[in-house]
């Protein structure tokens, strides 16, 4: 039995993240679009919080909502003139948009409501005191080359994003 | 004996080929004649020394107990494909192939120098060189085969090497023509060679020399007596393996590449078409002579393919006007005489009467002695050709003022041939009547007949060019002989002509390496001799001086003069064979077939492919929604799928 | 009541058709990339959540989203770049003006 604060605080977080994406896609602004967006990612790390990943919601919101979100909203003001509104594509392209994400949508509800495995575990339940991942454990297993310790990937990471660097750079500037 | 020698003897005319054949178009005429003479000289020098070494030395090794022994120098793996199945590469020494390391060398070395004169400042000089250094290798590597697979190999280069020789004069449609005839005709002729060769070593599980010939009763026995057609195995495999040699020596029915072959500059023809090559046939049979010995119905065939071809080239060669071609004809006359000598010979009594290879050893002898005086007519029709520009007799005549030399060197050799005490054609052609006659009168007088021919269109052609009229053009253009690279070859080889006959050649080859001693028989050699003087003097009569008797006896038998001047119709039966039967009846189906079912088959999965592809290619629109659209239905309708069917 | 496994799971998968319907319906192309990044952030999230829940006691899901967010922001510098570069080749960041790739 979860507590009613968690519950009240998942309610309020879902519908949040359904109305905000809904608005995301939909919004005419693309600048508006960028900051239900924002929305989002800080909903989606709340949710990170609630289910006691502390550091993930962290990153979260210090690399997407905050880092990323600068890109988008450079971006928006470098390539989009003020006020110019995002026109949505043709109604035959809509509707086709709709019945794929629609068609997808239900598939995939019936799939969770299918599979018998997520039924009858509460957050509760999983977040026990043993379960808690501190700052140190993420440490060790970031700097260790142990089984379910990822150094490598972590430096394969590095070096993925100074070629991501340097890639950026040579593509966007001008000649 | 030394490896390093014989290897050598193969290496310099193959070095000499690649040499020329990729740089000498960098080099001056000069340098690649002389690179090519030299390295050819080298290799007949060589060759004397191996040969030399091999009937002299006395090496136990070469003869044993007074017995010429077969020896192989070396012989190597060149490619084993399985266990069994293994060609090798050798070096095979015997009294032939000695024999024929001094035939080859000889004549190549002679059509070297002489070419050096006659193909001055034609365009293509050093190809023309190398191309003859690659047949001096293939040549020399036949003969010196340790088995039948190595001579095989060797049999189609110089097939080859003779094809780009007779098209070296590539822009002349009719030199085309020509080797492509040649090819394709001996070509052919080698698909039953290899047919042959393979069921022979299917059943003797060898392809080597020595294993075959030492035993023949065992590679008998080995066929089990299978037989096909009525034939035994061995059989069909002897005259298999003969059918390759009719075509490489021109017999009747495969002869009619010959003549054309003369499209070819004049000393190729002396030196492949007359003198090596052509024999090969007759080496191959001597060769294999004691399995031709197992089957007698193979000798029987050799002998008649021979006595009918003999008689035939004879009797077109009196009716031709191109001096080349008589002695094309004549050449084919020539080896058909071999071929019956080697014919009639055989290792067991007869009736009481023991032929003891007589025929093979006057085979050989007149091989030996043919090369000689045949390549000296060719290199002197050359010279003719030479000084008149022409190779009609008609623009020749009374040329024996102008051109001494030539005239001297021709008529030793017409001499030769005709077989004229003591000149080198009298000697074996006498032993090789001796042979026929031993064997069955009928054959003995066939064959002299033929010589007869011989003497009669050997002179007929003698006196056309070297007497007679002389032809009026001579004042514009005065023939004289030739110069000294071309003059040379041709005292060289007149010597020889004079000479050899009188080489005690049942000492050195013999089909069982024993000694045999040649002596004259008498009645024989008078008959042989009464009937070349008649036939000279019917050409004295009839062509010395310029008189009507030719027209007379055309006049007499038109059909028959057309007949042979025509050659017997045989390029016309090939072509209505070819042509009417085969190009129309049989290809052209085969045609409608390829186009109609074949061809439309691919061309239909072509259009299809096509058509289904021009109209799908609008998915391929440029617009990334759409893909992902499709992308993600896919993945749902793949989902759904898997839902269906697993869940 | 209890915050199973499956309320969770719902808003996820609602993100992520929400991102679908942006990808395919807006011209925009940075419109476009923020309904990827909906649809990259509702694959994060069902990680982590599979993780709490199945697998309490490791961090493997955790670690996989940690990268993914890396690999996010590399994706958007990169894409942004890209997006820079036609806007300066053609005036406009309009998804049917880049079309070139076609049959």
């Amino acid at each position: 039995m979860d507590s009613v604060g968690n519950i009240i605080v998942y309610f309020a977080v879902a519908i949040l993240l359904l109305v905000f994406s809904i608005m995301a896609v939909t919004a005419k602004k693309i600048l508006r679009a960028a900051t239900y967006l924002l929305f989002v990612l800080i909903g989606t790390a709340i949710f990170y919080f609630q289910m006691g990943y502390q550091f993930l919601g962290a990153v979260q919101i210090a690399v997407y909502a905050g880092g990323i979100m600068v890109l988008f909203v450079f971006a928006i003001l470098l390539t989009n003139k003020p006020n110019e509104k995002d026109q949505a594509g043709n109604s035959h392209r809509k509707l086709w948009g709709f019945l794929v994400s629609a068609t997808s949508f239900v598939l995939l509800l019936f799939a969770l409501f299918y599979m018998p495995l997520i039924h009858g575990y509460s957050l509760v339940e999983c977040l026990s005191a043993s379960n808690m991942i501190t700052m140190h454990d993420i440490g060790v297993a970031f700097t260790g080359g142990e089984k379910f310790q990822y150094l490598l990937p972590f430096e394969a990471i590095s070096v993925l994003l100074l070629a991501c660097i340097i890639g950026g750079v040579t593509i966007a500037r001008k000649d | 004996m030394e490896v390093i020698i014989p290897i050598l003897i193969l290496a310099f005319p193959l070095f000499t080929f690649l040499l020329l054949g990729l740089c000498g178009m960098k080099m001056s005429h000069k340098v690649a004649g002389f690179i090519g003479i030299a390295m050819l000289g080298t290799t007949a020098v060589l060759a004397y020394i191996v040969a030399c070494t091999y009937f002299f030395s006395g090496d136990p090794a070469f003869i044993f107990e007074g017995v010429r022994q077969q020896y192989q120098v070396f012989d190597v793996t060149w490619l084993a494909f399985t266990q069994t199945l293994v060609v090798k590469i050798g070096f095979l020494l015997d009294p032939i192939s000695a024999l024929m390391l001094v035939v080859i060398t000889t004549i190549s070395f002679m059509v070297h120098l002489y070419s050096w004169g006659y193909m001055e400042g034609e365009p293509g000089f050093q190809r023309y060189y190398a191309f003859l250094s690659l047949f001096t290798f293939s040549m020399l590597g036949l003969v010196v085969a340790t088995n039948i697979f190595q001579m095989y190999i060797f049999w189609e280069l110089v097939g080859v090497s003779s094809y780009l020789l007779i098209g070296f004069f590539y822009r002349l449609p009719s030199a085309v023509s020509a080797s492509k005839k040649a090819f394709i005709v001996t070509r052919f002729a080698d698909l039953g060679f290899l047919i042959g060769i393979l069921l022979l070593s299917y059943y003797t599980d060898t392809f080597n020399f020595v294993e075959l010939t030492q035993n023949p009763e065992i590679v008998l026995g080995t066929t089990g007596g299978a037989t096909y057609m009525g034939a035994s195995v061995l059989t069909w495999a002897m005259v298999l393996i003969f059918s390759g040699g009719m075509g490489k020596s021109a017999m009747m029915p495969l002869h009619i590449w010959l003549p054309d072959a003369m499209e070819g500059p004049t000393p190729v023809s002396a030196l492949i078409h007359a003198a090596t090559m052509v024999v090969a046939g007759v080496y191959l049979v001597a060769r294999l002579f004691p399995l031709y010995c197992v089957v007698d119905f193979s000798l029987t065939f050799i002998c008649c393919v021979g006595a009918i071809t003999a008689f035939y080239a004879a009797m077109v060669a009196c009716a031709q006007t191109d001096i080349k071609r008589i002695l094309a004809f004549s050449t084919i006359s020539q080896i058909a005489f071999m071929m019956v000598s080697i014919g009639v010979a055989y290792d067991k009594p007869i009736e009481g009467v023991h032929y003891s290879g007589l025929g093979y050893m006057a085979g050989m002898f007149h091989l030996f002695t043919h090369a000689m005086f045949k390549a000296l007519l060719f290199l002197g029709a050359g010279a003719l050709i030479h000084a008149v520009h022409s190779n009609e007799y008609t623009a020749m005549g009374g040329l024996r003022k102008y051109m001494p030399i030539t005239h001297w060197t021709f008529l030793i050799g017409c001499l030769a041939i005709a077989g004229i005490w003591p000149f080198a054609g009298f000697f074996s052609k006498d032993e090789m009547l001796a042979a026929m006659f031993q064997r069955h009168w009928f054959w003995g007088a066939w064959m002299t007949m033929v010589a007869g021919l011989t003497s009669f269109y050997m002179f007929r052609l003698y006196f056309l060019v070297f007497w007679g009229e002389e032809n009026p053009h001579y004042k514009e253009h005065k023939p004289h002989d030739a110069p000294w690279q071309m003059s040379v070859p041709l005292i060289l080889l007149a010597g020889v002509s004079i000479c050899a006959g009188w080489i005690h050649f049942g000492e050195f080859v013999t089909w069982n390496g024993k000694p045999y001693e040649i002596h004259i028989e008498a009645p024989v050699a008078f008959t042989s001799l009464l009937v070349a003087v008649v036939g000279i003097a019917l050409a004295a009569i009839m062509y010395m001086k310029k008189n009507t008797i030719p027209e007379k006896f055309k006049n007499a038998w038109p059909a028959l003069w057309q007949a042979a001047n025509r050659r017997f119709y045989w390029d016309e039966i090939y072509m209505f064979i070819t042509h009417k039967i085969i190009f129309n009846i049989i290809c052209k189906s085969i045609a409608w077939f390829d186009r109609h079912v074949i061809d439309a088959t691919m061309d239909g999965f072509a259009k299809v492919t096509q058509n289904v592809s021009y109209r799908i290619r609008g998915m391929q629109s440029g617009e990334v929604q759409s893909y992902v659209g499709w992308y993600i239905t896919g993945a749902v309708v793949i989902a759904a799928i898997a839902w269906l069917c697993f869940a | 009541m209890d915050l199973s496994m499956l309320w969770y799971l719902v808003p996820s998968v609602l993100m992520f058709v929400c991102g679908i319907y942006g990808f395919m319906t807006r011209k925009n192309l940075i419109a476009i990339l923020i309904s990827l990044e909906l649809m990259l952030n509702s694959a994060d999230l069902n990680f982590v959540i599979f993780n709490r829940y199945l697998y309490p006691g490791s961090m493997e899901g955790m670690v996989f989203t940690l990268f993914a967010i890396a690999l996010a922001a590399a994706e958007t510098a990169v894409a942004i770049a890209i997006i820079i570069n036609i806007y300066r080749a053609v005036g406009n960041t309009d998804i049917n003006e880049v079309k070139q790739m076609r049959f």
